[in-house]
């Protein structure tokens, strides 16, 4: 089954999209299965059953089920145009921390999109984590999706965005009464 | 104690401005009820029997009279003019339209408060000793970790959709008074043989249908490296804990399913990356939040007996032998307002008690008070020359009730008179034991004793870790009650055992007459409930309760509803 979204999120803008997601249907098998010609995100294990074909196309993605290790993809994420994080369910947050190691520790840079489940209150948590790209539920407004990202100014502790959590990085203790912070919220 | 700084401020404004939305987003359908359902848990609303409960954090059970004067305030204003104090150190409110909340939490933000992560699969209020500070056996204050430890779970950007809740509690005393080995993880303040300060880390301790006492899987972590510990533990845990069954979700199945050792050297490996890394603690910030708990200004007085000028009050008497607590500063004590009067719910408080409470610390307790996980209230630093005043003050508002750690000073939940998850009524049980054994005699007599009920498996009235343990059960559409023995929380934690088959609410009150018997009846000098019934395991106990049939006794509050 190929899913496209016409529009995702992509840093704070909404954009066109061109990739679809291939899911595996019932009965498929990662071996067997055709991968569609174009820009294809298809999941690991059919990456790592026709990584020889998949290779050499012009461009390719993965995406990563929530049970699922990032660490399976080490030393090959230069090989994809972007890598994807499914989210089955949006109270299954393993993406969360499949996000982080794959900008933490295992160092990726390119586009990291969130994919499945996604809506307009997980958005913020997930920048942080280090997604910079949404393929927020189509039956719902990705316009209203994109104020997901800006409901906080300030966070306590340190993730992919900012690596410093508060007390390393500013000068705490004024009292609300001294300053205009928050000022008319 | 702590205050909000401009960043405090700035987190819980916008978090209300993002709840406030959501809200009405639902109200217009854009949201569904399902999808409406974790933002709103993540922000303590339940949607209960016959209305909105809203659960509000008390940090580590500490507020100001300040703080407790909007308690008052917020239950007559949106409630009925009351509150529920929490065996988690929070307080809930029972009767609220889902409209309102969003003013709620606005009302709350103005002195400092919130509801955030009181509820759902995230990292909930840390607890501590609610002797914190002031208690006479402390070795270290754990409260400044604590505020630590909030700061840095709030809105964790990684861990805001766990397998399951979270529970944290931290102990600083030779007594724990935490509870920590019943917790997600536990944390005991320690020093090494140098003297410097960490922790020792227990993990996978939980109630709930499979209770389980935690685990140590560090023996000292330096205090520097307490967040990035913690983040590798979370990290493991959110990757490994399961998601199929949410009576195996929490961390104490993974810890179980892996065992501790492998758990431990997962941890372990996850935490060489996140070692020394931005997270780990500063001195200066440790010394910025700690300042915030230095001591109040205590007087140079004489240690004085305050039952001198009063010897012949029994009264008096009973209540300091109950109801206060040694204070490590000379000349002073901590005061414990019993919630458990017969005939109110545990843990319920009236908006008048509750600006009374307020009064009461402004005049005698440098403003401040706390809530116990026993759901009773704390004046932690009364000048012992002023307990007969606020004894007398206390007793004519119904809050002098001698019977702090006695048969009725019961831990219950709301159970099902107000919660939708529960299987039995709790509150009316709790209220036909309270009657039955309302005689003081009787429960000085009886001693050190805790009877907690739960009225379903999630455990809220912590009814495994009871030196009598009561849980309701749902057989055939009715409600029944199993009884355990033997559980005890604090240093020597244990699981109490089930006696054998369940009984009917109003057998309840005789069942426990019955196991007090065997207890007075087998009873060592010195020994408490829970040691003899340790001692001999259940067998008398069970002998004597099941060995003719239970006769009913009335139950007493069916009608509050």
């Amino acid at each position: 089954m190929l899913e496209a979204n016409k529009q995702i999120i992509k840093g704070r803008a909404v954009v066109d999209d061109d990739w679809s997601v291939l899911r595996l249907d019932e009965g498929e098998s990662a071996d067997a299965v055709t991968v569609p010609e174009g820009k294809v995100i298809v999941p690991l294990t059919v990456w790592q059953a026709q990584r020889g074909q998949l290779a050499a196309r012009a461009a390719i993605g993965v995406w990563i089920a929530s049970d699922e290790r990032p660490e399976a993809l080490k030393g090959e994420l230069d090989k994809f145009a972007l890598v994807a994080v499914d989210f089955p369910k949006f109270t299954d947050g393993r993406g969360y921390s499949i996000a982080f190691n794959l900008r933490k520790r295992l160092g990726y840079t390119g586009e990291l999109r969130a994919i499945g489940d996604v809506l307009r209150d997980q958005l913020f948590a997930m920048s942080r984590v280090g997604f910079d790209a949404y393929a927020t539920r189509p039956d719902r407004s990705i316009d209203d999706a994109l104020k997901g990202l800006t409901v906080f100014s300030e966070t306590y502790q340190g993730s992919v965005d900012q690596p410093l959590p508060l007390f390393r990085r500013k000068q705490r203790d004024v009292r609300l009464e001294e300053s205009d912070i928050a000022f008319g919220i | 104690m702590y205050r909000y700084d401009q960043y405090d401020h700035l987190i819980v404004r916008e978090r209300i401005a993002q709840y406030r939305d959501q809200v009405q987003r639902r109200l217009s359908d854009e949201l569904t009820e399902t999808e409406f359902l974790p933002l709103r848990l993540q922000n303590g609303l339940y949607m209960q029997r016959h209305a909105y409960m809203l659960r509000v954090a008390v940090p580590y059970g500490l507020l100001s009279s300040k703080q407790m004067r909007m308690f008052a305030h917020i239950a007559r204003k949106y409630d009925r003019g009351y509150g529920h104090f929490t065996t988690r150190q929070n307080i809930q409110y029972n009767w609220l339209e889902l409209e309102r909340t969003p003013d709620i939490l606005a009302d709350l933000a103005s002195v400092e408060m919130h509801a955030i992560q009181t509820s759902g699969n995230c990292i909930r209020n840390i607890t501590t000793d609610e002797f914190a500070g002031v208690a006479a056996d402390e070795l270290i204050d754990p409260r400044p970790f604590c505020e630590i430890l909030r700061q840095w779970s709030t809105f964790h950007p990684e861990f805001i959709a766990l397998p399951r809740k979270f529970k944290v509690a931290v102990n600083g005393a030779v007594e724990d008074r935490a509870a920590i080995a019943i917790h997600d993880i536990g944390l005991t303040m320690v020093r090494n043989e140098a003297g410097e300060v960490g922790f020792k880390y227990m993990v996978g301790g939980g109630m709930g249908r499979t209770p389980i006492l935690g685990s140590v899987i560090r023996e000292f972590l330096p205090w520097q490296h307490l967040l990035t510990y913690t983040e590798a533990v979370m990290r493991v845990y959110n990757q490994y804990g399961r998601r199929d069954n949410k009576y195996k979700a929490r961390i104490k199945i993974l810890v179980k399913a892996l065992g501790v050792e492998e758990f431990t050297r997962q941890v372990e490996e996850e935490w060489a990356d996140l070692k020394d890394g931005p997270e780990t603690l500063t001195e200066e910030e440790l010394a910025r939040v700690s300042a915030y708990f230095a001591p109040p200004a205590y007087e140079t007085l004489t240690p004085i007996d305050p039952l001198a000028a009063h010897a012949d009050n029994q009264a008096f008497a009973n209540w300091l032998k109950r109801n206060v607590k040694p204070h490590k500063v000379p000349g002073y004590a901590s005061v414990l307002l019993s919630l458990k009067k017969t005939g109110v719910p545990p843990g319920d408080a009236t908006a008048e008690q509750m600006d009374f409470v307020a009064d009461l610390a402004d005049r005698y307790s440098f403003g401040e008070l706390r809530v116990t996980h026993e759901q009773n209230l704390v004046l932690a630093d009364v000048k012992q020359s002023d307990l007969f005043t606020v004894w007398t003050q206390a007793k004519s508002r119904g809050l002098a009730t001698p019977n702090i750690g006695l048969l009725t000073d019961i831990i219950s939940c709301p159970g099902g008179d107000f919660c939708s998850l529960a299987n039995a009524k709790s509150i009316p049980i709790a209220a036909a034991i309270a009657e039955r054994f309302d005689k003081l005699d009787f429960q000085h007599d009886i001693g050190d004793i805790e009877l907690n009920i739960s009225g379903c498996i999630n455990a809220c009235g912590h009814h495994h870790v009871g030196s009598i343990g009561v849980l309701g059960v749902d057989k055939d559409g009715s409600e029944w009650y199993q009884v355990s023995i033997g559980g005890s929380q604090g240093n020597n934690a244990a699981i109490g055992k089930i006696i054998g088959p369940s009984f009917s609410g109003l057998q309840m009150p005789e069942v426990i007459s019955r196991l007090l018997h065997v207890y007075v009846r087998d009873r060592i000098e010195g020994e408490r409930f829970v040691d003899t019934a340790q001692r001999l395991g259940i067998t008398p106990f069970k002998e004597h309760v099941y060995a003719t049939p239970i006769k009913v006794s009335e139950l007493v509050g069916e009608d509050d509803a």
